[in-house]
């Protein structure tokens, strides 16, 4: 399944938000059966763009729950703009979505 | 170079100019916070890193997060920062066995506000530290944590 994104339009304030699948594994977790330590897996950069430029660029670690949800508020924006939101894990993985504000 | 060294290192300035003349860490991610930091057990090291470790307690700066968190693995979070200029804000749950959650870099319009759902391993405050004008200001909630959700 992929990432899933919505924006809409909210007053003057696009409401970005946005459900990324990931285990996010901290490296500290030990799986139940084999009682090996589950290497760390998780997103490292998050970025957010309105109509190509950046707004928020984001460092995660280990931290963020499972299957990462994330919701930003963007002024300025408008009904049309292009919303694109990428990750980049700490193993090289990456996934980008882009959705117009409704 | 194992993991216990990683981590003691991680503290030192030295061990940065060095991941920077080694090409492991672009010049930009400098000014943000140190990769290394993710990987850190020590809150003071974090909160230092953050920038959170002189700043003031600020009314302006909201955590908005459950009293009583059932399961520690999902905890929704937000955070709000009405301090005019807010270019950042990091989220710190102080007693994780990795305190630092994550740090948010606002620009071209972005309101300092983010909401996402972060690990909790036990009852703690999570702290968030925004940033403007070259000052930290810090805000926290205390969640109470039933089950913890760091694993193991």
């Amino acid at each position: 399944m992929a990432m899933k994104l919505r924006a809409s339009m909210s007053g003057d304030t696009a409401d970005i938000k946005c459900l990324m699948n990931h285990p996010m594994e901290t490296g500290m977790r030990k799986d139940a059966s084999s009682g090996k330590v589950v290497p760390a897996h998780y997103i490292s950069n998050v970025t957010c763009t309105v109509g190509g430029k950046t707004v928020v660029d984001a460092q995660w670690g280990g931290g963020i729950s499972k299957n990462p949800y994330l919701a930003l508020k963007v002024k300025g924006a408008k009904s049309g703009d292009s919303v694109t939101v990428s990750w980049v894990d700490n193993m090289g993985e990456k996934e980008s979505v882009s959705a117009k504000i409704a | 170079m194992d993991r216990r060294q990683v981590l003691k290192g991680a503290g030192s300035a030295g061990a940065v100019s060095v991941a920077i003349a080694a090409g492991l860490l672009k010049p930009t991610d400098v000014f943000a916070v140190d990769v290394k930091v993710f990987s850190t057990s020590d809150t003071g090291a974090v909160m230092a890193a953050v920038g959170g470790s002189g700043a003031e307690a600020n009314a302006g700066v909201v955590v908005g997060a459950p009293d009583i968190a059932e399961n520690g693995a999902v905890v929704p979070v937000d955070v709000t920062s009405n301090v005019a200029g807010t270019t950042s804000i990091a989220i710190v749950a102080e007693k994780n066995t990795l305190p630092l959650i994550a740090e948010f870099n606002f620009s071209n319009g972005a309101v300092a506000y983010v909401a996402t759902r972060i690990k909790m391993g036990t009852t703690s405050n999570v702290v968030a530290v925004a940033k403007a004008g070259g000052k930290a200001y810090r805000g926290h909630k205390e969640v109470k944590v039933t089950i913890g959700g760091c694993g193991g």
